[in-house]
This record gives C-alpha cells, sequence and structure tokens, in this order.
C-alpha cells in the first residue's frame, strides 16, 4: 500500500515536470504589478489589468501580473519581472513612484509604464499614465449636488495622495459650481480643497473602513457618498443596498461599477470612469509598434480618458433638464470655457 | 541531576528524538504541505502542466539563480530577526503576539535616528539606527512584560492592544513634519540617508540584487540568542521561569524582572527586524510597512521548535516560499494566497508530529507501545 502511494505520487510529480517543460512560447509579453487591494478589487487594480486583457485578445500579447499584498512587495516585484523577459512593465499606481524609477534608473533598456505618476524630470524609459480625473468628478459634484435632497454629500479617500485626492477636488468644485449657479448652499463633508485635508481610511483594501466612512457621512445627513478607495468603496455600497438608495446613493470610481459590482449594481448614481484600461491597451500598442516613448499620457474628458458612466437604473430619477445642465458643462469643461481648477 | 537532564536544562540534547524532531518532521510537513497545496491548485481549476509548472519555479525562485538566493536571504532577515525574539519569548513561557508592534516601532525609531544622523559617518549613522531600532522595539514590548509583572495583565491581550496601538501611531507619526517626507501630503517618511543604510553587498555584479549587510545582523542574532538563551544566567533565568515559573521564584530568580527583560530582549530584536527593513530594503516607512512580519515570525518561532538555529533555519525556509512564490506568479500566474495555504499547511503539519509520523513512516525510530512497555 505505501510503496503504490508513493510510486503514484512519483509518477504524478513527473508527469506535471514533463508538461511543464514544454510549455514554454515567445510572444510580446506584457507585465502588470498591481498596488495593495488586489487584481480583482472591482476598481482601481480591476481596471488596469482589463487593459492588459483586451490588448490579450486584440493583440495576442500575453499578460502576467504580479500582486502587491504589501508596500514592501513592490520593488521585489518588479525585480521579479526584470528577469521574467517583459517586454513592458507596467506599474499600477502612485505609491509605486519609487520602486519604479528605482528600477527603470537600473535599468534604462526596459520600457516601463506607470499609472497615476508623472516625473519630473521626466524618465527617458518611463511612460507615465495620468488622468485629469478632476474634469468627470467636477461633473459627478455638479450632478450630485442637483439630486440630493437633505443638501448634503460626502466623500472619503483611501490615502492622502493627489490621484486620490483630485477626484475629491472636482468632486467639491462640482458642487460648489451648482451653489454658485443655483445660489443654493449644497455642503460636501469629508474634503477640504483649501486645507487639503479630509476623511481617509489610510488602506486601499479594508471594506469594512468603508461601510463604517459610509455610515458616519450618512449619519451626519449625506444621501450620496463618493469613496475613493478602490475595494472600500464596496462597503459603503452594501451599506447603501441596506438602507435603500432613497436614503444613501453611492457614485463609483474608476471602473463603471454598475457593471463591476454587478451585485450592488442599483446602488450606484453614476461612476466616475478613469479609463486606465484604454490607456494601458495604447501603451501595450505603441510598445508592440515599436513606438514606445517615455513621457506622459494624459486621459482626459476630451479624449475619453476620463468619463462620467451612464445612470443606468437612476436614469428616469435625474431630471432631464439636469441632464442638459450636465452635458452643457461638459461641453465647456472639454472647450476650455469652465475651469474645474479654480 | 542525571546527565540527561543536565544536558537537557543546557539545550544541548542533541539525541535521535531531536533529529526527528528539528529535521524529519518539517521536512515531511513541507512534502506534506506542497502535496496539499497541489490539490488546492487542481480543486481551483489549475491544470496539471501549470501546477509542476510553479513548483519549478518554487524552486527556481528560491534558489535557482543568484538573485533568487539574493531575495530569499533578504526576506528571510527580518523574519528570522523578529523570530528569534518570539523563541526567546517562548523559552520563558510568554507568548509575545506583539511583534508586528515592536518590528513598527523599531523601523519608526531607526527612520528617526537615521534622518537625524544625515551628516555623521556611516560608521556613527548605521550602528546608531539600527540600536535606536533595537531600544524602541525593547521599550514597547517592555510595557506589556511590565504590565504583565506589575498588574497581571496577560500578555496576549495586551500585546495585540499594543499591536493595535501602533499600526495608528504609525499612520500619525508619519503626518508628523519631523518624519513626513518634504512635500508630500500622504503618510510617507523621509528617505534615509545613504550614511544610515544597510549597504547592499552584491550590487557590484548586478545592481538589482537586493542582499544587504542585514543578513549579518541576522547571523550575529542568531549566535547572541544562542549564547543569551544557553550560555548566560539570564537565559537560564528565562528557561527556569518558562518551565515552572513557581519553581523558579522558589529558586530565587525575581519573576517580575525576569518577564519584563525577556519581553525586552524580544522587543529589541523585533526591532531590529524592523530597523533592517527600512535600512536595508525599503529605504523608508511607510503604513503598512511591517508588512505581516511580526506574525509569520511567530510561526518561524515555533517551526523553529524555539531554538535560535532552527529559528534560522525556519525563516529561510519562509523567505524561500516568498521568493519562490513570487517567482511562481511569474512564471505559472498561480496566486500569491497558495503561498500563504502552504505555509499555514506547513505549520499545521508541524503542530500535528504525530499525523505527519503516521503519514510518513519513514526515518522515526520505532518507538514501544504502551504494551510492551507494560
Amino acid at each position: 500500500m505505501k510503496t503504490l502511494r508513493s510510486k503514484l505520487m512519483l509518477s504524478i510529480i513527473a508527469a506535471a515536470v514533463a508538461l511543464a517543460a514544454s510549455s514554454a512560447a515567445m510572444a510580446f509579453t506584457a507585465c502588470q504589478v498591481t498596488d495593495t487591494g488586489g487584481i480583482d478589487d472591482n476598481s482601481f487594480n480591476q481596471t488596469a489589468w482589463k487593459g492588459v486583457l483586451d490588448a490579450m485578445e486584440d493583440f495576442g500579447v500575453e499578460g502576467r501580473f504580479l500582486e502587491s499584498q504589501a508596500e514592501t512587495d513592490y520593488e521585489a516585484n518588479i525585480n521579479s519581472l526584470i528577469d521574467g523577459d517583459c517586454d513592458i512593465i507596467v506599474t499600477v499606481g502612485f505609491l509605486l513612484g519609487d520602486a519604479t524609477q528605482k528600477a527603470a534608473t537600473a535599468n534604462p533598456d526596459q520600457p516601463f509604464s506607470i499609472v497615476d505618476f508623472a516625473y519630473d524630470p521626466q524618465i527617458d524609459n518611463v511612460l507615465g499614465q495620468v488622468y485629469a480625473t478632476d474634469q468627470a468628478a467636477f461633473l459627478a459634484g455638479y450632478l450630485a449636488a442637483g439630486m440630493s435632497k437633505t443638501k448634503i454629500l460626502g466623500t472619503f479617500g483611501g490615502i492622502n495622495i493627489p490621484p486620490v485626492t483630485i477626484f475629491m477636488d472636482g468632486f467639491v468644485k462640482g458642487a460648489d459650481y451648482w451653489n454658485a449657479q443655483k445660489g443654493d448652499a449644497v455642503e460636501v463633508l469629508g474634503w477640504s480643497v483649501a486645507d487639503r485635508e479630509g476623511l481617509f481610511t489610510n488602506n486601499f483594501d479594508n471594506l469594512d473602513d468603508g461601510r463604517a466612512f459610509a455610515q458616519n457621512l450618512y449619519d451626519e445627513g449625506a444621501d450620496i457618498v463618493l469613496p475613493v478607495a478602490g475595494p472600500v468603496g464596496l462597503g459603503s455600497a452594501t451599506l447603501a443596498d441596506e438602507l435603500g438608495i432613497d436614503r444613501l446613493k453611492i457614485i463609483g470610481v474608476d471602473a463603471d461599477l454598475y457593471f463591476t459590482d454587478s451585485e450592488r449594481q442599483h446602488v450606484y448614481l453614476t461612476s466616475i470612469t478613469k479609463r486606465m484600461d484604454a490607456t494601458v491597451r495604447a501603451v501595450i500598442e505603441r510598445t508592440m509598434q515599436g513606438s514606445f516613448e517615455g513621457g506622459l499620457l494624459v486621459g482626459t474628458l476630451e479624449n475619453g480618458g476620463v468619463d462620467l458612466a451612464p445612470f443606468h437604473d437612476m436614469d428616469a430619477l435625474v431630471p432631464d433638464e439636469l441632464k442638459a445642465e450636465l452635458a452643457a458643462l461638459r461641453a465647456g469643461i472639454i472647450d476650455g470655457s469652465i475651469s474645474v481648477s479654480d | 541531576m542525571s546527565t540527561e537532564m543536565n544536558q537537557a536544562v543546557q539545550g544541548r540534547l542533541i539525541g535521535r528524538n531531536q533529529i526527528e524532531d528539528l529535521v524529519l518532521v518539517p521536512l515531511y510537513a513541507l512534502v506534506a504541505a506542497l502535496f496539499l497545496g497541489a490539490l488546492v491548485m487542481i480543486a481551483t481549476g489549475v491544470d496539471l502542466s501549470t501546477i509542476g509548472q510553479s513548483f519549478i519555479a518554487l524552486v527556481r525562485g528560491s534558489v535557482g539563480s543568484l538573485n533568487a538566493l539574493s531575495e530569499t536571504l533578504t526576506a528571510a532577515a527580518p523574519l528570522v530577526l523578529a523570530g528569534l525574539g518570539l523563541a526567546l519569548g517562548f523559552r520563558a513561557g510568554l507568548f509575545n503576539i506583539g511583534a508586528e508592534g515592536q518590528v513598527i516601532m523599531g523601523g519608526l525609531a531607526a527612520v528617526v535616528a537615521g534622518v537625524a544622523m544625515a551628516d555623521m559617518p556611516a560608521v556613527i549613522a548605521l550602528p546608531a539606527a539600527i540600536i535606536a531600532g533595537a531600544l524602541a522595539g525593547a521599550f514597547y514590548a517592555g510595557i506589556a512584560g511590565w504590565l504583565r509583572a506589575a498588574t497581571g495583565a496577560h500578555e496576549v491581550i495586551s500585546t495585540i492592544m499594543l499591536n493595535l496601538i501602533s499600526y495608528r501611531l504609525l499612520d500619525y507619526l508619519l503626518r508628523t513634519p519631523l518624519i513626513q517626507k518634504e512635500g508630500r501630503a500622504d503618510p510617507i517618511s523621509k528617505s534615509i540617508p545613504e550614511a544610515a543604510e544597510l549597504p547592499r553587498l552584491l550590487t557590484f555584479i548586478d545592481p538589482n540584487l537586493r542582499l544587504h549587510a542585514g543578513v549579518f545582523l541576522m547571523l550575529a542574532m542568531v549566535v547572541v540568542a544562542y549564547w543569551l538563551l544557553f550560555r548566560s544566567k539570564m537565559g537560564f533565568e528565562f528557561r527556569a521561569s518558562g518551565e515552572n515559573a513557581i519553581a523558579a521564584r522558589f529558586a530565587g530568580i525575581n519573576a517580575g524582572l525576569t518577564i519584563v527583560l525577556a519581553m525586552a530582549v524580544a522587543g529589541a530584536l523585533a526591532g531590529l527586524a524592523g530597523a533592517n527593513q527600512v535600512l536595508g530594503v525599503l529605504g523608508r516607512a511607510t503604513p503598512g510597512f511591517s508588512a505581516g512580519i511580526g506574525f509569520d515570525a511567530i510561526a518561524v518561532a515555533l517551526l523553529g521548535r524555539s531554538h535560535p538555529v532552527g529559528v534560522l533555519f525556519a525563516g529561510v525556509l519562509f523567505g524561500a516560499l516568498e521568493a519562490g512564490g513570487r517567482q511562481m506568479q511569474v512564471d505559472a500566474g498561480v496566486s500569491i494566497d497558495l503561498i500563504g495555504i502552504i505555509q499555514a499547511l506547513i505549520i499545521v503539519f508541524i503542530a500535528a508530529p504525530l499525523l505527519v509520523k503516521a503519514i510518513f513512516p519513514w526515518g522515526f525510530r520505532r518507538t514501544r507501545s504502551k504494551e510492551e512497555e507494560v
């Protein structure tokens, strides 16, 4: 019995080893290092990974990813991809900025691209992907101000870093713009544009925090909440699901959460989409064509890099007049007649 | 006192039983865990060739190249350092869950000291930063020891609570002007100046090799911990209190002082682990820089049977799993979570040596059954 068992085990191992040795392929390989929060966060990391998936489908490239479980993993993860024959390494997130810079400087022949980070001065083998998220967030703030019954909105962020606070800036300024236009007094809790201070969970992975922060904002009277913290916002959506959308609505970020968070899709008024999938795909395409260059790729309302998602189930709740105003606002932001930055 | 007893007290009992305990059981546990890990992969729909590929990657990523060895040792150093501290605590009968918090405090103190000594030469700045880390860890763990000695508050509870406090303290302190990086609004510390960095050892071969001088710190501390535990009076007092606190008290050992000292030494080693991370690997402190080292180190200390040499090997094994696990993700696309499962399975098997002996009967001395003894 024992010998039989050990022989069986040996043969399984041998078969597996033989199979493994025969499956090596040579193709363009795009590699991605995620931030903490995970590749399946329905939001930030997942959207960026979708860009690789799209490229795999459209151009037949190979894709690999490495999940960072802690900030200590960033450098090690990037390093282990440098050995792994990646044609381009895409690092996802502002927090990987230092690690990416270090790796790019040490390996000047390896093309890198980083989401949410712009180097000054630029590094020749790094293409930064940044987004004018405040343009879309401005629209969301205007919309939310127009939709709020309590005249109080709420927002909170993951960590107080520019790619997060740019959502909150736009949101607050959009609500302010509504107040200025309508002589209204809608208040936004959770972020002060002038002080650069506000509500932050200090992580991008704790769903309980998302619930607790949304509950606090709701208790303070907010009926629409914008969580800017990747998967943390899913906890806020759960609360909205339990309270009902009459009492609390959520605005999603990064992806159109109506689709990625399909179980709770009815709680999302809209989403501020940041099309990292489109820019990541574009970077892979450029690199494949041999036209990779260091510098910046900026997503705006105009080029579709950022946008406001459709209202989906809540479409009927949004008055036509407000929709028309949003369309005008959008055109104004694109042609520059309305500034979102002051 | 019989010679065996004498040897046992001195911790030199390397007999047949210990070889079984220290070598065979962990080895078989590793095999069993890898096998169960493969079953988990099959259950989650991973095909056989990918499983084979992932195990090849595990070996390749942990020992298969210079870079792999460098990564293994880089990951092992903090685990061994913190694990040594926990092992000392366990020997003294203290179940210290607070290594994570002590790692954080040690790392933070090393950052503060390192940044303050930016203008000093490395011979002063580096030792000062390392010692600051050890002292901060010792102080933080000493709080729990003092609470235990003075009020009887159980160290399991107080160290868990001190962990929670340390997380928030880190978030807060990282945003104070003394520590926060200039021009940043998020919690991130200033960078460690070059003088206080643990120098990287192999960058002349390849700038990506991360192995740093912390590996010497790790080896030195293994020797120190061994000496402390088995050759010093203090170590004898730790072990005597751990074996039987009441007997130790009647033997004239100051129980309260022993608890505080044991916790402080454990905390100093965990603090060194934190200093090792910020000075050698990260170059700065950020929220979550401790990355669960203090908790993994509990497993390392248990796996190493609370023996300094055992802790060294267990730490290197865990380092190898971490480095190899990364390669598994790269080569085979297998989730890093699987490595966590394998680590947990190893611990489960180690904790149940009888189960291991039942599955793998080879190499164990036949023990007489009770009937035969009668």
